[in-house]
């Protein structure tokens, strides 16, 4: 199979210009991915950008992102695939005189009546697919032997039709927020990749994508109170996506730079506990 | 190279981290699409195959420092099986130096006065020129480290006293200085802040550049598989509370979040799905109604988990003092698990502290209180158990009920005081359960001033804790 990327290098450059701003650890592990076929078991605090990287890598790569959000109680039937019993029900009525039974048993479990969900959608799909398997530490320990499968075999079997390959092997990403521990079969069918809070200089460069009408200043400023803030300890430090909301709301505002008074007005933005604001309030201003 | 790699994989077995065949091949395989001077994608190919745990990532970015930093020019990782010398060494580090230099003429570093060298280092770290940074770690330590190949001296000792000549906290404020110069004027107390992480974070990665520069000598004097011994280091769960030193708590405390999140979710769930009672047939009746008296839906009585009262009772001197912070962060953060808690510490007077759990939503504020405003002295200070619990006997004994869980913290070194072990003997008549939990080896107690045996024949058990592994399955069994 061709590979899809040249390089790390190649993946971090390209992953830029569709405004993904990755480092070496996350362009290096794509990479890998690719080259081993295997999938990729991303965890990290929330929103580190671990969902945007799946859908960016999609974007990058000209795939079809197709999700499966996990959640407790997630079954074969919503993951993996369902009979269509209405429809099986229809057949069995309209030929209720013709044919024998065993004529009919065949017919209704034909792929005609299966209804595919996302994990069998993403290895029956005849264009390129990213797969993103969403949270998956949300699921109970038990269903996630529903993908151990389709992880390491990129196959589903199904009793009543046989065993399913994929045409092509997808790019799979797995996210987590480790809220459990993952069961060891699945961590070793998976590269792991830990995504942390990014560097200052990282930071930097993603609010100056992610935000427009932002000056250079104004994104150096927030990436370095970022970062500071990060350094308190507290009950939850502020994520990609809180400094993000924070450098918009500092530019609907019209600044092209921040102090102290300015930072800690808007400290709601970047912070959801009250203890956590007082607490870095009294660490950022004069009084 | 295979051997390299299977060496170095026996070392990070060796350090604890769990490595399965497969990971094992898996790495071998991830390797082979790396571009082997690339020595960063190196590095993320080999922890993306081999660990699976971020806890764990230290410990592995160590062993990889000492198995992978010697091989060939500027760390490359080259083919064959002998060890570089520190001749070959030397010449590499001359090399960087002149090339961290820039414009710098003959003679490189080695003639630059006490004086001159701190003046560039101190520019250095204003602009954060990497390079002139990573070559000055190399000068620095070439001079002040006084390293003797075949000296039997672990690597602290060196980088101690290469940072003692370098006097990097004096380096801070002279940096700060030169800020304040610049805007001619006082900074404001953000601009400060934002200054001074800004330095410290260049002065960390030139400690850094320091460190690795004596590992790199000392694995080049003594081989890697001796070196990777002597710095082993126990991941952060099996850290001993009792000897853990500043970095190891440091990496303790942030291991201890994802860990209780864990628990947390883990005791949820635990609640949700074994919650089921016998079939209650009263109301399956009254529902069948609905359904022409069919009993279609079965309901259950939920036999109403009477969650526990907790009463946790620490001793906070000294060694222990750790051990008791710990637990009450763990338990608090989990203490929708109880219908109370309520937090006593002591040394050789006792004071309640439940208040000041209750007072934030931030645990860690609260045993900052803990540790500033608790009233825990009596006499002098050294821990006396039998006092403590006597006070506490007077004061609460009879707010204990049989829905109260009795935790006793310590290592029981009561200095020879008399234990009154009579007040545990009569808690424990009141109680539903009373536990203790001692953060010392099981092989030291009883020795000494050691009295956790005569506690602890009135208790339901006496724990070993020794660290977050030992704590985290204690606490998960009493919840
Ligand atoms: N490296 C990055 N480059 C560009 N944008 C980023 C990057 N990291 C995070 N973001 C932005 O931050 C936001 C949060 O990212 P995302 O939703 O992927 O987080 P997450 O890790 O999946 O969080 P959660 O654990 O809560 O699901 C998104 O708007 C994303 O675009
Ligand atoms: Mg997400």
């Amino acid at each position: 199979m061709d590979n899809r990327f040249e390089s790390v290098q190649s993946v971090r450059d390209g992953l830029k210009d569709v405004n993904y701003l990755a480092d070496d650890g996350i362009a290096g592990v794509v990479f890998l991915a690719d080259r081993l076929g295997k999938p990729i078991l991303v965890e990290g605090p929330a929103g580190t950008g671990k969902t945007q990287l799946a859908k960016s890598v999609a974007e990058l790569i000209g795939a079809k992102l197709i999700r499966l959000q996990c959640y407790e109680g997630l079954d074969e039937s919503k993951a993996l695939y369902e009979w269509n019993y209405k429809k099986q029900l229809l057949r069995i009525q309209a030929d209720r005189n013709s044919d024998a039974w065993s004529d009919i048993h065949d017919d209704i479990f034909g792929s005609e009546f299966l209804l595919t969900r996302p994990l069998l959608e993403a290895i029956t799909s005849k264009e390129p697919v990213v797969l993103l398997i969403d949270e998956v530490d949300r699921v109970e320990v038990e269903t996630e032997a529903l993908l151990l499968e389709i992880l390491s075999e990129y196959q589903v079997s199904i009793p009543e039709l046989g065993t399913i390959t994929a045409t092509q092997i997808p790019l799979v990403f797995l996210t987590s927020n480790n809220t459990r521990e993952l069961s060891e079969a699945l961590k070793r069918r998976c590269l792991f990749l830990h995504v942390d809070y990014p560097q200052m200089e990282r930071e930097k460069e993603i609010v100056l994508t992610k935000v427009p009408g932002v000056t250079e200043m104004l994104a150096d400023q927030i990436a370095r109170i970022v970062r500071s803030i990060r350094q308190i300890d507290l009950k939850k430090a502020p994520s990609v996506s809180e400094t993000i909301d924070w450098a918009r709301t500092l530019v609907l505002l019209g600044l092209d730079s921040v102090n102290a008074e300015q930072a800690k007005e808007t400290l709601h933005v970047l912070l959801k506990y009250q203890s956590d604001i007082a607490k870095a309030a009294k660490e950022l201003s004069d009084d | 190279m295979l051997d390299l790699l299977s060496g170095f994989i026996i070392e990070l077995r060796n350090a604890g981290l769990p490595v399965s065949l497969t990971e094992n091949l898996d790495a071998m395989h991830a390797i082979s699409h790396i571009p082997l001077e690339d020595r960063e994608a190196f590095k993320y190919a080999l922890g993306a195959t081999l660990v699976k745990n971020n806890a764990h990532w230290r410990s592995f970015e160590t062993v990889f420092e000492v198995y992978f930093s010697l091989r060939g020019p500027e760390y490359s990782i080259t083919d064959g099986d002998g060890e570089g010398s520190i001749d070959d060494l030397l010449q590499q580090m001359q090399d960087a130096q002149m090339k961290g230099e820039g414009n710098g003429g003959a003679g490189g570093m080695d003639s630059l006065t006490p004086e001159e060298l701190m003046n560039i280092l101190m520019n250095a770290l204003m602009n954060g020129d990497q390079a002139l940074m990573r070559a000055l770690a190399r000068q620095a330590v070439q001079r002040f480290a006084g390293m003797e190949p075949g000296r039997p001296v672990g690597g602290t000792y060196y980088l101690y006293r290469t940072l003692r000549n370098l006097d990097l906290d004096g380096m801070l404020d002279k940096l700060m200085e030169a800020s304040k110069k610049e805007v001619g004027g006082d900074l404001t107390k953000l601009e400060e802040r934002l200054e001074k992480d800004e330095y410290n974070d260049r002065i960390e990665k030139f400690k850094q550049e320091v460190e690795a520069e004596i590992r790199r000598r000392l694995v080049a004097d003594r081989g890697a598989e001796a070196m990777a011994k002597t710095l082993r280091k126990p991941l952060p769960e099996d850290v001993e509370f009792m000897h853990a030193s500043r970095d190891e708590m440091q990496n303790l405390k942030k291991s201890l979040q994802p860990l209780t999140r864990k628990l947390a979710a883990r005791l949820a769930r635990k609640r949700r799905h074994g919650r089921k009672g016998p079939l209650d047939f009263r109301n399956t009746v009254r529902h069948s109604l609905a359904y022409g008296g069919v009993p279609a839906e079965p309901k259950f009585k939920y036999p109403r988990p009477a969650k526990p009262e907790l009463i946790v009772i620490a001793d906070i001197s000294g060694s222990v003092a750790a051990f008791a912070r710990f637990t009450l962060m763990l338990v608090y953060a989990i203490s929708n698990q109880f219908s109370k808690v309520r937090a006593f510490v002591f040394i050789d007077g006792i004071d309640e502290v439940t208040e000041y759990f209750k007072k934030t939503e931030d645990i860690s504020e609260a045993i900052h209180r803990i540790n500033t405003e608790a009233d825990v002295i009596w006499v002098d200070g050294h821990s006396d158990y039998g006092h403590a619990f006597e006070v506490f006997w007077d004061k609460y004994g009879k707010e204990i009920n049989p829905k109260s869980t009795v935790l006793l913290l310590g290592d029981a070194r009561n200095n020879y005081h008399a234990s009154q072990a009579w007040v545990i003997k009569e808690i424990r008549q009141k109680a539903r359960h009373v536990y203790w939990l001692n953060p010392e080896p099981r092989s030291y107690w009883n020795t000494g001033d050691s009295i956790v045996g005569e506690y602890g024949t009135h208790t339901d058990g006496v724990y070993e804790c020794r660290n977050l592994r030992q704590l985290e399955a204690f606490v998960e069994k009493l919840a």
